[in-house]
């Protein structure tokens, strides 16, 4: 599905160079639950934004079923957005006017589907999460845990082969977490897509098939299967120290 | 989907939508007044001009009369006796004559004027005044006065002033086979009818609405001028009234004695920008003349109707452009610190594959409803503004010294005198759909300004800030 080849990403900063990504190598292969961890400001957001086409690498190559998605302009960049991306995001980010339906329709009008077949659609993708009964509902009416639902359905109703998800666990309880990380893990192994999860959380890394650790703008750390109990123990000694790129959340507007 | 969206952030963002809503309303109100109230000062300087020259009518002619011959009209009778016998006897007199200020020409001349190059056609007119002195004769003293004077109805003598009242109207002698041009163009026949073709020596006569109703005159009636009676056939209305009585020209021709002979030829150009064309060649044809036009007139127009047109000229025309500047300024602004607050929305929507033109057509729809109400809410307040101005806003004045004369009584004998002719027109200011469409038009359009630079900066965002910006 991906293939990353020496991507770096340089943000300039107050007439300073300074490195979000450097030297990023990984694959994911098709179906892959990746799970990207690392300290605040390590890169591994710059990453999630690289993967799905929101930013372009200042060098490196970013293959994407078959697509150098680092050769492509703004345009096709929004294309395969379009057709091939998901995105969850920590804070929802749903349209506050629109109801949880209209929510998930939204991500179909830029397809050009009939409202008709967009309105079905979204109520399938609304009920594949278990808001069938919530779908008229404003996201101020609902909770922390059905708005990210509603947020998911977003991301399922296009059929993406890629779910890109930003701390998607971060703004919720425990309990909601946990149900948000049983709904991600059953949409995997239902649908088989790809999902990419940047989190702090282990408990969502330890539903992933693969995980890296992310550090410096390097991965650091690239594990296959991690067994439940290398969850608690992940990272591996010698990798929790504060990431050198702290510096790097303003210059690219937030956490890096 | 679109309209949904649209409306429903509209809603949420009401405030603001009103904000620029109503920076729109008060440039497009303003825009409003002004060119309406210009428009109503330019009607009421055109009202008073056509009233003065004709409506249809783009130049006169007149030749000036020379000193010492109807510039100065001696009445010819003396209010003091040396007969004790008529000492205390009343006496009346009429006369009838060409308006003084003005020679008699040939109307042979009305046919060569149109004949030249640019003129569409060209009509004579006879402009009489009426005059009727009367009195009670007084003893004659050593040194009797000649009659002359000035003003209606006061008098002068040498030594006992002699009690005369001189009253007179005027009397336009204008051609029926053209009546669009020359002094009955600009009234507007309200009772009864207008001249026919036939009636070019008849004794027939239309009357000023005012004249009318001061000498409880109606349609049918008989008017007698110089022992000559005159049926009226018609009563005008004008806010000028350039004659109180009209009469066909042959008809006052003969009356004042003076055939094949007018005081003014009115010609009308076959397109307005030749008029300064003719109004040379007339100078070349013939030299002597006065060559009045339009423009020669709403130049010598003073008074608050020409201040006000002055004002509404300049500081109004820019008053409106710089409201409307600011408003469309106010309404970018805004519109672009909505878009700051929206960057997160607008990030998400370009996440999730929205192309930027999507955007900034969402954009601009919001600023698209701002202005249509906007626009309608100024056009109303617009609206009510001028119809409140043209209520409040007393009557303007113009005065003019190309027209008009007056009588006066004086010891003994009167003269006429050309003096400024002062005419009061309220003002009216109309506000047209045309104008109430090309208001609410400006409205939409300084919006879709706004929409278009806030449209732009939104589609211009990066989607990779919906994933980081913190709200």
């Amino acid at each position: 599905m991906y293939e990353l080849h020496a991507v770096t990403k340089r943000y300039s900063r107050k007439g300073k160079q300074v490195s979000a990504l450097d030297g990023v190598d990984l694959t994911i292969d098709d179906g892959e639950f990746l799970a990207i961890q690392g300290p605040t400001g390590s890169g591994k957001t710059t990453l999630l934004e690289v993967l799905g086409g929101l930013v372009r690498p200042s060098s490196g190559s970013v293959l994407c079923a078959g697509t150098d998605m680092a050769r492509l302009g703004e345009a096709r960049l929004g294309d395969l957005r379009r057709t091939m991306f998901g995105f969850v995001f920590q804070h929802f980010n749903l349209i506050p006017t629109l109801s949880a339906q209209e929510n998930v329709e939204l991500a179909l009008v830029p397809t050009g589907v009939s409202s008709a077949e967009r309105r079905s659609r979204a109520l399938s993708a609304l009920a594949e999460v278990g808001l069938e009964r919530r779908g008229g509902h404003l996201p101020s009416e609902m909770s922390g845990g059905e708005q990210q639902r509603t947020a998911i359905a977003r991301a399922l109703v296009r059929s993406p082969r890629v779910i890109l998800a930003d701390e998607p666990t971060g703004n919720l309880d425990e309990r909601t977490r946990d149900e948000i990380i049983d709904l991600l893990t059953a949409l995997w192994r239902e649908r088989e897509q790809t999902i990419i999860v940047v989190t702090h959380d282990s408990t969502v890394a330890g539903q992933a098939s693969q995980r890296v650790w992310v550090e410096g703008g390097r991965i650091r750390v690239h594990e296959d299967r991690p067994s439940t109990e290398g969850v608690m123990s992940f990272p591996p000694e010698g990798f929790t120290q504060p990431a050198p790129v702290v510096a790097l959340a303003g210059a690219a507007g937030g956490e890096s | 989907m679109y309209f949904t969206y649209l409306f429903r952030e509209l809603r949420r963002r009401h405030r603001q939508a009103m904000l620029v809503s109503l920076g729109l309303a008060l440039g497009v109100a303003l825009v409003i007044v002004v060119s309406a109230t210009s428009l109503g000062v330019k009607d009421a300087q055109d009202e008073v001009l056509h009233g003065l020259y004709g409506i249809g009518t783009d130049i006169t002619v007149t030749k000036d009369a020379e000193a010492n011959s109807q510039g100065s009209l001696k009445f010819g009778m003396a209010a003091q006796t040396d007969d004790p016998d008529l000492v205390g006897e009343a006496f009346t007199q009429d006369r009838l004559v060409p308006t003084p200020g003005w020679d008699l020409v040939s109307d042979e001349r009305v046919p060569t004027l149109g004949n030249l190059t640019g003129v569409g056609s060209s009509a004579g007119g006879l402009m009489l005044t009426s005059l009727r002195i009367s009195g009670t004769y007084t003893e004659s003293s050593s040194t009797s006065g000649d009659g002359s004077g000035s003003g209606s109805g006061s008098s002068s003598g040498s030594s006992t002033p002699p009690a005369i009242d001189v009253t007179s109207y005027s009397i336009a002698g204008i051609d029926v086979a053209d009546q669009a041009i020359g002094p009955m163009s600009s009234a507007d026949v309200t009772k009864g009818r207008r001249f026919e073709a036939g009636e070019a020596n008849a004794k027939v006569a239309v009357i000023d609405a005012g004249y009318a109703k001061q000498n409880a005159l109606a349609v049918g009636d008989t008017l007698t001028i110089a022992e000559t009676p005159f049926e009226i056939i018609g009563i005008s209305e004008s806010a000028t009234a350039p004659a109180n009585v009209f009469v066909p020209l042959e008809r006052a021709q003969t009356l004042a004695d003076a055939a094949g002979q007018v005081n003014q030829i009115y010609v009308r150009a076959e397109d307005s920008g030749l008029i300064a064309q003719v109004e040379e060649e007339i100078l070349d044809a013939y030299s002597g003349v006065t060559v009045t036009t339009a423009q020669n007139l709403a130049d010598q127009v003073n008074g608050s109707l020409s201040s006000a047109s002055g004002i509404a000229a300049t500081l109004g025309k820019w008053l409106a452009i710089a409201a409307l500047v600011a408003s469309v300024a106010v309404a970018s602004l805004l519109t672009l610190s909505g878009v700051s607050r929206r960057v997160r929305e607008f990030g998400t929507l370009k996440a999730i594959g929205f192309r930027s033109r999507r955007i900034v057509a969402q954009v601009m729809g919001e600023s698209f409803v701002q202005g249509v109400a906007g626009g309608a809410v100024g056009a109303a307040l617009g609206y009510g503004i001028t119809q409140l101005v043209a209520r409040l806003t007393p009557a303007l004045e113009a005065t003019t010294s190309m027209a008009g004369q007056s009588a006066a009584g004086g010891g003994g004998g009167g003269r006429l005198a050309s003096v400024a002719q002062t005419v009061t027109v309220p003002l009216e200011a109309p506000v047209s759909l045309g104008l109430l469409a090309l208001a609410i038009g400006l409205a939409v359009a300084g919006a879709l300004v706004a929409g278009g630079i806030g449209g732009w900066r939104a589609s211009r965002l990066s989607p990779a800030v919906a994933l980081r910006r913190v709200d």
